[in-house]
């Protein structure tokens, strides 16, 4: 009954390394399938190679050229040298968000640590390919043209934070969202076993929590692909910045 | 409801020494050693097999299509030609036929008339030479008409006075009703 419950991380075999609890948990149950599910459908899927594709070939196909597009319009066809990271990042988080919609399965990305280490991941990418390819031209990303000399240095601390606070809003959005959704679908399905327990007067009204659970799944099936939609749009807009900076 | 909540309330005031499962550090490095091998696993998965192969499908079906285009756009084209040809071939067969029918026609018109003239000319000298014979016919008939008239006259003439008639005069009067 306890909504937090399910975030929990119980180690399943405990295993330490260096010092370090690397155990094998139910998060990492669910990290590999998640590797799975990504890999029956773009890899078993398009095993066929077939110029008419069946289902799963189209999923495969349908989710490359989603992810193709989305990082052509918003980095450009320099962006699609990372085209790999960026379409492992989406269907890893789509992945993690989709399975963890399922009854007593584990949901990943309900882990700030996990959000915070992919942003990071992508800010660490988004610098190191803005200083190779710009060098000290890199921190125009900071200097808007066009702006009053007396206005420039707020414009630059802005930019500054906006930049730093990137990493934190990447993450804690998808880890909200995703947290919320699972707390609000535990509360709900709480409040019909409690409904059923109370006795026969609230056995009537039982079902209204469930009819809510029941839409709030569709809403958080749509907030599961949307938050990864997000998630990866906004890395290719960083991803962006790093390639064209100086707006 | 409110059962309900007292419930969760309660269920939460019980481990408030744990900490909110997604702070609590002592999982942290096993999630991020994880996710570490995870993504990692699943990136080299979909940079090296997964998305080449993707491509590659939709470059041979780019390229199917396109070839299958240009090669129906060629027999489009073939095909428009073969319609001209068609059309011209059809075109040159009329003509000559009309042409083939025209002359014959001509051909065969010329040859009746000659046909035509050769007979009539033919029919013309038998007509002439059928219109001799009945003129000859006629005026040996008539010589004997004379004659018989003469004759009758003359018996005539002898039968009323009794004495022969005399020939000239009969001859001359016969001579003189036939102008």
């Amino acid at each position: 009954m306890d909504p937090i419950h399910q975030f929990t991380v119980e180690p399943f075999v405990p295993v330490h390394l260096f010092g370090l609890d690397v155990s094998f948990t139910n998060a990492s149950l669910f990290m590999i399938l998640v590797v799975a599910l990504v890999s029956i459908v773009m890899l078993i899927g398009t095993s066929q190679r077939s110029i008419v594709p069946g289902r799963l070939q189209s999923a495969a196909e349908m989710s490359y050229e989603f992810v193709a597009s989305t990082v052509r319009m918003t980095a450009g066809n320099e962006g699609m040298k990372f085209f790999p990271l960026i379409f492992t990042i989406f269907m890893f988080v789509l992945a993690c968000n989709l399975l963890g919609l399922l009854p007593f399965s584990f949901s990943i990305t309900s882990q700030i640590v996990i959000t915070f280490a992919l942003a990071i991941g992508i800010i660490l990418v988004v610098i190191a390919v803005g200083v190779s390819r710009h060098g000290l031209h890199f921190l125009k990303l900071f200097v808007p043209s066009g702006v009053t000399i007396w206005l420039l240095p707020f414009i630059v601390v802005i930019e500054v934070i906006s930049f730093l606070i990137r990493p934190v809003t990447l993450s804690v959005r998808l880890f909200a969202n995703m947290l919320a959704g699972h707390i609000t679908l535990k509360v709900m399905a709480g409040f019909v076993a409690a409904l059923l327990g109370a006795g026969a007067a609230t056995w009537i009204v039982a079902p209204l929590p469930f009819l809510a659970n029941v839409v709030l799944l569709g809403f958080e099936l749509f907030v599961a692909v949307l938050q990864a939609y997000i998630f990866t749009i906004l890395s290719c807009v960083y991803l962006n910045d790093a390639i064209h900076p100086g707006h | 409801m409110a059962e309900g909540t007292a419930q969760t309330t309660a269920s939460q005031a019980q481990p408030a020494q744990q900490q909110f499962p997604p702070f609590d550090t002592t999982n942290f490095a096993s999630l991020l050693i994880w996710l570490a091998l995870t993504f990692g696993l699943l990136y080299w998965l979909m940079s090296r097999i997964a998305l080449p192969r993707v491509a590659g499908i939709l470059e041979a079906r780019h390229h199917k299509i396109n070839t299958d285009v240009l090669a129906a756009h060629a027999k489009r084209k073939e095909a428009d030609q073969a319609a001209t040809d068609y059309q011209k071939t059809l075109d040159n067969a009329r003509t000559d036929a009309q042409a083939l029918a025209q002359e014959t026609q001509t051909r065969l018109a010329a040859e009746a008339d000659a046909k035509r003239h050769t007979l009539e000319a033919e029919l013309g000298a038998q007509l002439a030479a059928a219109e001799k014979q009945i003129e000859e016919t006629k005026a040996k008939a008539m010589a004997n008409v004379d004659q018989i008239a003469q004759e009758t006259a003359a018996a005539i003439v002898e039968h009323i006075t009794g004495k022969p008639a005399d020939a000239a005069a009969i001859a001359g009067a016969i001579a003189k009703l036939k102008a």
